[in-house]
């Protein structure tokens, strides 16, 4: 059997789990937005493993 | 084990106090992070160059709580004369509200993260700074400098000045004359801006055995020091006016505010001690409070200028 639910740890830290949870969310967020920017500039190249294959490629 | 075995052994709440999401926000030092953030801001906006403002943001973001970051494990290592300073003892480690282990975990665990993230978002010049920020701010100065010498706020002054060469090399991804002027501005204000605190909150540093230079030299040499800096900080600021970040309305800004720390500064060197018990130190407090209100006009100037560039108003 877990603890019990309404155990008053659960109250005791309810203020810092809700914190945590929020930034974690935020960082999250933040990874994101980030990662959408990265892509989207004009410096960003693709990695080469994960440019398809074509057959002009091999003529050359 | 069983739920009544984990539970009996289990603290009750009567005889511990775990610390709240707001304790924590307090390890980080919010008050002192506003002036990182806003000067890592004007550091990377002052900057040639440009930066997506979301990346600019994020930096800001990473910059801070790295800042706080190294506030918290400041917080974990004075924990003991935070015990006894009357300024200090409501913090949530005296207080008994969150334990050393734990502002130790949450500063290492937010320096890594917030190191990390500034690399991400930018570049690794921006996040070596930052991460020297903080090995300088927690072992030069809170683990070695300051109980050791009366120069304590001097030398430990340069890990809060290091914010808007963090932000300038953010853009850049370099170091330059402009982003080491912003740097020194912040290093040589620190000193009279916290020997003005010094003196008026006397008994604390004394009461902690912190060397500080109001109990080593006593307060007259204090008052002197003060004067000295203040006028060395003033060439320095008024001289930054004719660099790159400078102009007009730095300039203007800068000799008027100058003018009147020197005038305050002046005033405090020329005080004896009876005359500043007998006023309760208002010459001292005016000062340190004219001090903040310095830096950010100071640097708010240096952000004026940028914005107006690009209008062809801001800089010569």
């Amino acid at each position: 059997m877990g603890l019990a639910r309404e155990h008053e740890l659960h109250k005791r830290r309810f203020s810092r789990n809700l914190g945590l949870g929020l930034a974690l969310v935020g960082l999250v967020a933040v990874v994101f937005g980030l990662t959408v920017v990265k892509v989207s500039t004009e410096e960003f190249t693709e990695p080469l493993s994960t440019v398809p294959f074509t057959g002009a490629d091999a003529e050359q | 084990m069983t739920d009544a075995s984990l539970n009996s052994s289990a603290p009750t709440a009567a005889h511990i106090s775990d610390g709240g999401f707001s304790d924590f926000f307090a390890l980080l030092k919010p008050r002192v992070m506003t002036l990182v953030v806003f000067t890592a801001f004007v550091g990377l906006y002052a900057a040639p160059g440009g930066i997506h403002p979301l990346v600019g943001a994020i930096a800001i973001l990473f910059i801070a709580l790295g800042g706080g970051a190294s506030g918290a494990l400041n917080m974990w290592w004075d924990a003991d004369i935070d015990r006894i300073m009357k300024r200090t003892r409501k913090r949530p480690i005296p207080a008994g509200r969150v334990t050393e282990g734990e502002a130790f975990g949450f500063g290492i665990t937010l320096s890594a993260i917030a190191v990390t993230m500034l690399w991400l978002a930018t570049n690794w010049v921006a996040a070596a700074i930052l991460a020297f920020t903080i090995f300088f701010y927690v072992v030069i100065y809170s683990m070695w400098l300051k109980r050791w010498t009366p120069q304590n706020i001097v030398i430990g002054g340069a890990a809060g000045a290091f914010p808007p060469m963090i932000g300038w090399a953010a853009v850049t991804g370099g170091v330059s004359v402009e982003s080491v002027l912003m740097f020194a501005i912040i290093f040589m204000w620190t000193p009279p801006h916290f020997w003005a605190l010094a003196l008026f909150m006397r008994s604390d540093y004394d009461d902690a055995g912190v060397p500080m230079l109001t109990v080593t030299h006593g307060r007259k040499s204090t008052r002197l020091h003060i004067i000295v800096y203040t006028l060395l900080l003033a060439a320095l600021a008024v001289g930054i006016g004719f660099t790159s970040v400078g102009g007009p309305i730095y300039l203007a800004v800068s000799i008027t505010l100058n003018a009147m720390f020197i005038k305050g500064a002046w005033q405090i060197w020329r005080r004896t001690e009876d005359d500043a018990e007998a006023d309760n130190y208002k010459v001292e407090k005016s000062v340190f409070k004219l001090s903040l209100y310095y830096l950010f006009a100071l640097f708010g100037a240096i952000a004026l200028e940028a914005g107006l560039a690009p209008f062809g108003l801001g800089g010569w």
